[in-house]
């Protein structure tokens, strides 16, 4: 037999990799700050959830560390070596030890587990919670709406504003096949399962513009399911709202009147609701306000005339599997189209 | 052989080596060709679920990746998944089980070898039939958990999730089989002397899983049905509008789901807990609590399985319930690994490949564990779930625990299933190539998950921290991939021309070392008696090394001097497993004739199978596995 040859010195370099990896890990996260990085909370949900994450992490570390050191000083210690005969004593077990750790464990993971019992009740939401904002989210392929109840039923697509400093309560649900709201540095995910109502909290504690997509696989357009929560002040929301309530969606320029008349020719309407107008189709997102978005295509890419243009010509180029059909517009359409839309304020 | 051609009731003499080649392999029978089937496809299966995922990798290795469309990608990421739980790690460890757990419980066969054949054909045909989607119009593509209602006729209007839904259903049906097969052979057809407490730890964790497997498998069939009903027959189990409910199935699918995360890995702590003591000359460490503690795992493992649908809003109660038992899961595993480290402490520690891979195994393992019990702290589970963390735990415990595992059994145990042995000096490469690769590729994607990437997303955008830790893991996918074809090529080139194994290549413990490498058809030419755990090594420290025969009961049956008799070659469970693979792409395609036709000839089959009866045949016992057993007792 050729195989099972002592281990020599000259192998200690293959432990090497594994030094290098737990220094690798420890320098890896902190450089993980990332727009939807869910080290950096902003909200007092987000942080409960990674003091919990982080006091885990900590105690399995310290495990790993024992185990590790354990088992490299075996390695190097108890190797085989040559001139061997006699048999190592052969020990069958010890009950102390065995209780040891089983016992010890044990302890630590009750440790953890009232951490943990004690946060899952706290970050609990319902509709009736006091002091704060209801909005509905419902999820679609692929995309978000939002509705406020609590400010005349407004509605909204893919860019969620909330005040600061305040517990808004989100009552989850899906149109079509399951989804997952997930904005990583307000909070955790919640599903959005059809016929089913799931109520969470999120509270951001300073102004921001917060990244988050979509984290259960609900189709082709899955990866392109994002969205943004943009926390504004007390003052700045209220003049969103006011803006939402109060939408200016006539149109001026000659350009923009031909657009206007396209929006419900060329089919626009029958999915696309605009505030103020007529057209109240509820299929896709609402387009109220337009132009105060940042991103179209559920948050895919910046809102410019260019990318509107090109995003009305093909959708699939731009965002595959989506379900907004391509109508086979002539580019004089999509110009005056898009003329129109860059005027809803 | 004339002197027993005159005997009734004897088969014609001969009829033993009736068929070869091709033939001898169809109409197979014996449990450690059986494990050799299992293993060689699930090694097939499991090179084209790397093929799977190394596509992925080359996708996502920089953002807005071109190589696959999104379609394409969540064909891949289902088909991946399903290929490597279903199709490449349960059939390598259920090629293990029938490779040596009769050997090591002292037995000539399993007690079904024709349902053991069933189970293998039914696999292989349910993983065929499975994969053929890729040619035949519609690949499964709503992922391997295949939740409603994206799985449903509204939302996958192709054939893909028919074939995900036949094709597991019948490769499912086998392995329930195999558990009852398993269950009745270990508890029925141990030697004299193999009480439960001397049963080796590989035997008791084969014995637990199949307990899993029996409880577990169910649910999951009766999953299968209510979908392939909805979808074929329209009826409305998860379909809301109709009154139906999409959390029947996500509950359904887990309480099957979670049981079968540990039927991939019990088989892997088994074959640990032999390579270890093997490696270390020592006997294993707390047997008992081993014992015990997977017992525990096997009973929680039914406890648990809402920590996979924390996010799914069943409220603080459930969640605190299910968060606290999948904590607990982690005592008895720790149990596990402390036991295993001091059965390394004081021992002779020999760095075989077999070793190097347990002791990777253990390293993988318990990051994978440590990451499991992170997951299970259900407010931080709401910030884990569904990420890249998930993706990076689940490979640590699928390839760092059960797939290194069962390498760690490949090295150890080809010996005795081929009679050759692997190189070593290839497989320390192997290993290294392989351990280095893996945590390139996995460890960055723990990171990922915390920068907050989704899995299942075919591509993402520039500027969300993304790009840096995939550019990693993709890099390490090269080393991965490298390694696994060493191992390929030490296989194959092992077979043709590897060193010949002795009985007991490694100065190991137990009882299929007691026996020839490649053991002979009937395993043991008398068998043996067991006097203590680890019996071969019981012999070597009190006896003279070799097994003693038991000694038979008086009046028991003897067949002719110098033969044992063994279950005859059959083609029908062959035929059993291709009626049902037919009339599965008969209700696939919606063909009436072949679903009538298929049908009608599996009722002839199944009826010539329950109704034939098997004779068996003798097989003549070659004098040196008579010389191998103690000539005292």
């Amino acid at each position: 037999m050729t195989n099972g040859r002592p281990g020599g010195r000259r192998r200690r370099w293959r432990w090497i990799p594994v030094g290098l990896l737990t220094v690798l890990g420890l320098a890896g996260c902190g450089s993980l700050t990332g727009k939807e990085s869910m080290l950096q909370p902003a909200g007092p949900v987000a942080a409960a959830q990674v003091q919990l994450l982080d006091s885990s992490m900590w105690i399995m570390f310290e495990i790993f560390i024992v185990v590790a050191a354990v088992l490299i000083i075996a390695l190097i210690r108890f190797r085989a070596r040559p001139g061997q005969t006699e048999l190592p004593p052969q020990v069958e077990g010890n009950n102390r030890l065995e209780l040891l750790w089983t016992i010890v464990p044990a302890l630590l993971l009750a440790l953890l587990a009232v951490g943990t019992v004690k946060e899952t009740f706290a970050l609990n939401a319902s509709p009736t919670m006091k002091n704060s904002v209801l909005v509905d989210v419902t999820g679609h392929q692929f995309w978000w709406s939002f509705q406020y109840p609590g400010y005349g039923n407004l509605i909204t697509a893919n860019e969620l504003h909330i005040p600061v400093g305040k517990r808004i309560v989100l009552g989850l649900t899906s149109a079509d096949v399951m989804h997952s709201f997930w904005v990583p540095k307000l909070g955790g995910k919640t599903d959005l399962v059809p016929g089913k109502e799931n109520y969470i909290w999120i509270e951001a504690a300073t102004p921001g513009i917060y990244y988050g997509q979509c984290a259960e696989f609900c189709g082709t357009g899955h990866a392109d399911m994002r969205l943004t929560v943009d926390a504004q002040t007390p003052q700045a929301f209220a003049a969103w709202v006011a803006t939402m309530q109060h939408p200016v969606s006539t149109p001026t320029t000659a350009l923009a009147k031909a657009g206007y008349q396209y929006f419900s020719t060329v089919g626009c309407s029958t999915c696309h609701t605009i505030g103020g107008t007529p057209y109240a189709g509820v299929v896709g997102p609402n387009l109220t306000d337009l132009t105060g978005r940042l991103m179209i295509a559920a948050n895919l890419i910046p809102n410019t005339p260019t990318n509107l243009y090109r995003w009305i010509r093909d959708p699939q180029a731009v965002k595959p599997g989506a379900k907004m059909p391509d109508l086979h517009l002539k580019a004089k359409e999509i110009t005056a189209l898009v003329a129109y839309l860059e005027q809803l304020k | 052989m004339a002197s027993i051609s005159g005997t009734a009731n004897l088969p014609r003499t001969g009829e033993a080596t009736a068929y070869r080649g091709l033939m001898a392999w169809l109409t197979v029978v014996d449990h450690k060709r059986i494990g050799q089937l299992y293993l060689m496809s699930g090694l097939l299966f499991f090179l084209v679920g790397g093929v799977e995922a190394f596509i992925m990798r080359l996708q996502l290795m920089h953002p807005n990746g071109h190589v696959v469309s999104a379609a394409v990608f969540n064909e891949l990421f289902t088909m991946h998944g399903t290929t490597m739980i279903f199709l490449a790690v349960m059939p390598l460890s259920i090629g293990f089980i029938n490779a040596i757990v009769p050997l090591q419980i002292g037995a000539r066969d399993v007690a079904f070898p024709r349902l053991n054949a069933l189970s293998f054909w039914l696999f292989l045909g349910g993983g065929l039939l499975l994969n053929s989607s890729w040619f035949l119009g519609g690949t499964p593509n709503a992922g391997w958990f295949n939740y409603t209602p994206i799985s449903g006729a509204q939302f996958s209007p192709g054939l893909g999730v028919d074939f995900y839904d036949i094709g597991l259903q019948i490769a499912g049906i086998g392995t329930l089989i195999s558990g009852i097969n398993f269950l009745v052979t270990i508890v029925n057809m141990r030697a004299p002397g193999m009480t439960w407490f001397r049963l080796p730890m590989f035997t008791w964790t084969t014995f637990v899983t199949m307990i899993l497997v029996l409880f577990a498998f169910p649910p999951l069939t009766v999953n299968l049905f209510l979908q392939t009903f909805e979808r074929l027959f329209h009826a409305e189990y998860f379909n809301v509008a109709a009154g139906g409910s999409p959390l029947l199935w996500a509950n359904l699918f887990w309480i099957f789901g979670h049981p079968e995360v540990y039927i991939l890995i019990l088989p892997a702590f088994g074959i640990i807990s032999e390579v270890i003591p093997t490696f270390s000359r020592k006997p294993l460490f707390g047997y008992v609590s081993m014992v015990l503690a997977t017992l525990a795992i096997g009973f929680l493992s039914f406890m648990v399985w809402v920590h996979h649908m924390f996010t799914l809003g069943y409220g603080p109660w459930v969640n605190s319930i299910f968060a606290l038992t999948s904590m607990l899961i982690a005592v008895p595993t720790g149990v596990k690994v402390f036991n295993w480290l001091s059965t390394m402490w004081g021992g002779q520690l020999r760095f075989t490949t077999a070793m190097l891979w347990a002791v990777g195994f253990l390293f993988t393992f318990v990051l994978g564990g440590m990451s499991g019990v992170m997951l299970a702290v259900a407010p931080a589970d709401l910030q884990l779930n569904n990420s890249y963390f998930v993706v990076a735990h689940f490979h640590y415990v699928l390839i760092g625990g059960s797939l290194f595992a069962l390498l760690a059994g490949l090295y150890y145990w080809f010996p005795k299933i081929t009679g050759r042995m692997l190189n070593e000096r290839l497989g320390r490469w192997n290993f290294w190539l392989m351990f280095i690769g893996f945590n390139v590729t996995f460890f960055p994607m723990h990171f990922l998950g915390l920068e907050g990437m989704p899995r299942r997303i075919f591509t993402y955008s520039p500027g969300f921290g993304f790009t840096f830790w995939n550019e990693v893991a993709t890099f390490g996918v090269f080393i991965l991939a490298s390694g696994v074809l060493l191992l390929v090529m030490n296989v194959v080139r092992s077979v043709a021309a590897g060193e010949r194994a002795s009985a007991d290549p490694w100065d190991a413990r137990g009882l299929e070392w007691s026996i020839s490498s490649p053991a002979p058809a009937y395993n043991f030419a008398k068998i043996p008696l067991v006097r203590g755990y680890d019996p071969l090594w019981v012999e070597k420290m009190h006896g003279d090394g070799r097994m003693i025969p038991a000694p038979q009961a008086p009046g028991a049956h003897h067949g002719p001097l110098g033969m044992v008799h063994m279950p005859k070659p059959t083609i029908v469970p062959l035929l059993v497993a291709l009626t049902l693979v037919a009339a599965g792409y008969g209700f696939i395609f919606n063909q009436l004739w072949l679903e009538v036709l298929a049908l009608l000839l599996l009722g002839v089959a199944l009826h010539r199978s329950m109704f034939e009866v098997d004779p068996g045949e003798y097989v003549r016992v070659r004098p040196e596995d008579e010389e191998a057993m103690s000539a005292h007792g």
